[in-house]
């Protein structure tokens, strides 16, 4: 019975953890599939948790605080958008100086908000059951965004494989030359794709104030941007593996902390670097084929777009 | 911020055009004081405690000081000591600087300067004008170790950790002392999340060790995450640095919190004075640079009257938390009946007591 309880404890707390490394990755890999390499994750995140915990305190809506925190991240989006794709700027500079600027702007906005305390968004949306299993009940208690979250990867991967929109995606991403000469409006398509990884960040962000821990304090999302970015290229692109990837990084995290509560005797040093390692070592595994890994990475990715005609 | 490094600006601007006018000095001058914070000041935390002793220091002493505060300044790079050289460059006659991350340029600067007098938190060097001040934290640990050890009903006490470092290991240690001096059954489980902020991190830490049987969770990082978290789940939680109360009003029990106000003023006065001497403070509930913070009604009274005794012995002198006997965690004695750790033995403590379950590096 304790054992079913710990399975339980750890089996619910991965999917809280991997949550928002699944959304914002989502995001990041819909702006990567069309060409572009947004390295401001992070930053977006941040506006998205600041901006969403506002919103949620000022409306009393948790749902309003959602949408502000996506509209925060787009608005973000929409900054790199104009000044990498309308200006063609660098993309990496472009990106690092929007993370600056999130973690900067988000702590501003946000200062007196710290320590405000708030009622995070709940789970009694759904319809009580009547079931003893303690493993039906802990999911329950789950909150939607998580279950939002899980679906996240079967849409992506409907949409990049199996819808027309999809194709067009990765087209441009693959060569704006070609598709920008079948008459795709490349720079309209990477805009859509740019603001819609901003809205995803935001709301990745917006989760981690909002449902993880409802609170808002300076830099709280603590680099999970930079873990979403390096889940992208480690699933080579795939939204099936993207999920994987996250829910293994966060079942090690949350197994280290059993293994260290249990007293397992290991180092706390081995045991706090074994997400990392064993997040790359699979990823490594799965992109181990270099053809493979290279005819997946979209061919433009990071090249800045100029129409000849 | 930016008002101050507004100011900072205005000042240096207006400085070259100051010199040009007869100095007229009066009785009148206030005496300058600066303070370099390492974060915001919030409104909770470690940064939070020092900037209430600055305004402290405002109340009591009133025109006859002029505070200055930089806040969120960076402890990597030369940021620090360009901020520190300008507020001494401007007059400021005593400079606390307020983190670990200071040490360095807090001295460099300090050579330039033999006539400003410099206070640097937590460090370890020190020199004619440079002191060093820090608390003996574990003395509050020890006190919510004796209601953690009465509280508990599984016997299980949850510790979240940043680091396995000195200054760590004494309060989980002093806590696990304390629970098993009223508790024998009491064990103290560790976890450390490698991280002094990442509010995820650390409330998932707490939520495992809470399905792991634990009913009272404690932790040693910079967020207010895990007291929110313990309300949420309805266990008993302490806080750290701040009264965390407002962030669980029925679950915590109480906040091990830094009282800076008592040295900032103490070390003004004897710096307007000229009796100000270089030295090292280490002080702990009896200075009352470390206090509880107010009790939750939750706490019942022979407990509350159980840690008023404490405390008064510790203050006397006569309790001391890492008195012997003291058995690490195989059961081998480190500290005999009779005798207790120096102080140059907890500052390097490295080693957990039996009835800790966690492990060292």
């Amino acid at each position: 019975m304790h054992e079913t309880e710990i399975a339980v404890a750890i089996l619910v707390a991965t999917l809280r953890a991997a949550t928002p490394l699944m959304l914002a990755g989502f995001g990041e890999l819909i702006t990567e599939r069309s060409g572009v390499l947004n390295l401001g994750v992070e930053g977006m995140m941040l506006m998205g948790a600041s901006v969403g915990f506002i919103g949620t305190i000022a409306s009393g809506n948790p749902i309003v605080g959602l949408l502000a925190a996506m509209l925060a991240g787009a608005a973000l989006a929409l900054v790199f958008g104009v000044l990498t794709l309308s200006l063609m700027a660098n993309q990496v500079a472009t990106g690092l100086a929007l993370t600056i600027f999130g973690v900067g702007f988000s702590a501003l906005i946000g200062v007196n908000w710290i320590g405000t305390p708030l009622q995070g968004i709940s789970s009694d949306i759904w319809p009580s059951l009547a079931t003893s299993s303690p493993i039906v009940q802990q999911l329950m208690l789950l909150d939607p965004i998580v279950w939002l979250a899980l679906l996240s990867p079967f849409v992506a991967q409907w949409f990049i494989y199996r819808s027309r929109a999809g194709l067009i995606l990765r087209a441009v991403g693959e060569s704006h030359d070609v598709a920008h000469a079948l008459g795709y409006s490349v720079l309209r398509i990477r805009y859509f794709a740019v603001l819609f990884g901003g809205a995803m960040s935001g709301l990745a962000g917006a989760y981690l104030s909002l449902a993880y821990t409802p609170m808002w304090s300076d830099n709280m999302v603590a680099g999970r941007g930079w873990i979403a970015l390096a889940l992208v290229v480690f699933s080579t692109w795939k939204p099936l593996w993207l999920a994987l990837g996250s829910l293994l990084f966060g079942f090690v995290t949350i197994a280290q902390f059993q293994a260290e509560g249990l007293g397992l005797a290991l180092s706390p040093h081995l045991l706090a670097m074994l997400p990392y390692i064993a997040t790359i070592v699979v990823l490594v595994l799965i992109s181990r084929d270099a053809t493979r890994l290279k005819l997946n990475a979209p061919a433009a990715l990071g090249r800045p777009f100029h129409a000849t005609a | 911020m930016n008002t101050t490094r507004r100011s900072l600006l205005q000042a240096s601007l207006a400085l070259p055009a100051a010199g040009l006018l007869p100095r007229v000095a009066g009785a009148a001058d206030p005496f300058k004081v600066g303070f370099i914070y390492v974060a915001p000041i919030g409104d909770a935390g470690w940064t939070f405690q020092h900037d209430l002793g600055r305004k402290a220091l405002e109340a009591s002493l009133g025109a006859a000081v002029k505070t200055t505060y930089v806040e969120n300044v960076p402890e990597e790079g030369a940021d620090a000591e360009r901020v520190i050289r300008k507020l001494a460059t401007e007059g400021h006659k005593l400079i606390f600087t307020t983190s670990f991350g200071f040490m360095e340029p807090t001295l460099k600067v300090a050579k330039q300067f033999p006539k400003v007098k410099f206070e640097h938190c937590t460090g370890y060097k020190r020199a004619a004008n440079v002191s060093t001040y820090s608390a003996r934290f574990y003395e509050g640990r020890y006190l919510t170790g004796l209601i953690a050890g009465r509280l508990t009903k599984s016997n299980v006490i949850g510790y979240v950790a940043a680091f396995p470092i000195p200054e760590v290991v004494q309060g989980i240690n002093a806590v696990t002392i304390a629970a098993r001096s009223v508790n024998p059954n009491v064990t103290v489980k560790v976890v450390f999340v490698s991280t002094w902020f990442d509010p995820g991190k650390e409330r998932a830490a707490a939520d495992t060790l809470i399905s792991q049987g634990a009913d009272v969770v404690m932790h040693h990082t910079d967020s207010s995450a895990i007291v929110q978290g313990a309300e949420e789940k309805g266990v008993w939680s302490f806080g750290y640095d701040s009264d965390m109360l407002k962030f669980g009003p029925k679950t915590n029990l109480t906040s091990v919190t830094m009282d800076w106000d008592q040295y900032y003023i103490a070390e003004t006065k004897a710096a307007i004075a000229g009796s100000w001497k270089s030295g090292d403070t280490w002080g702990g509930l009896k200075s009352g640079m470390v206090k509880l913070g107010p009790l939750n009604a939750a706490v019942p009274d022979p407990v509350k009257a159980e840690v008023a005794a404490a405390q008064a012995k510790i203050e006397a002198g006569t309790l001391l938390p890492f008195a012997g006997p003291l058995k690490d965690q195989t059961g081998a004695v480190k500290v005999a009946a009779g005798s207790a750790l120096s102080d140059g033995d907890i500052l390097g403590l490295n080693w957990f007591v039996e009835g800790v379950q966690g492990k060292l590096g």
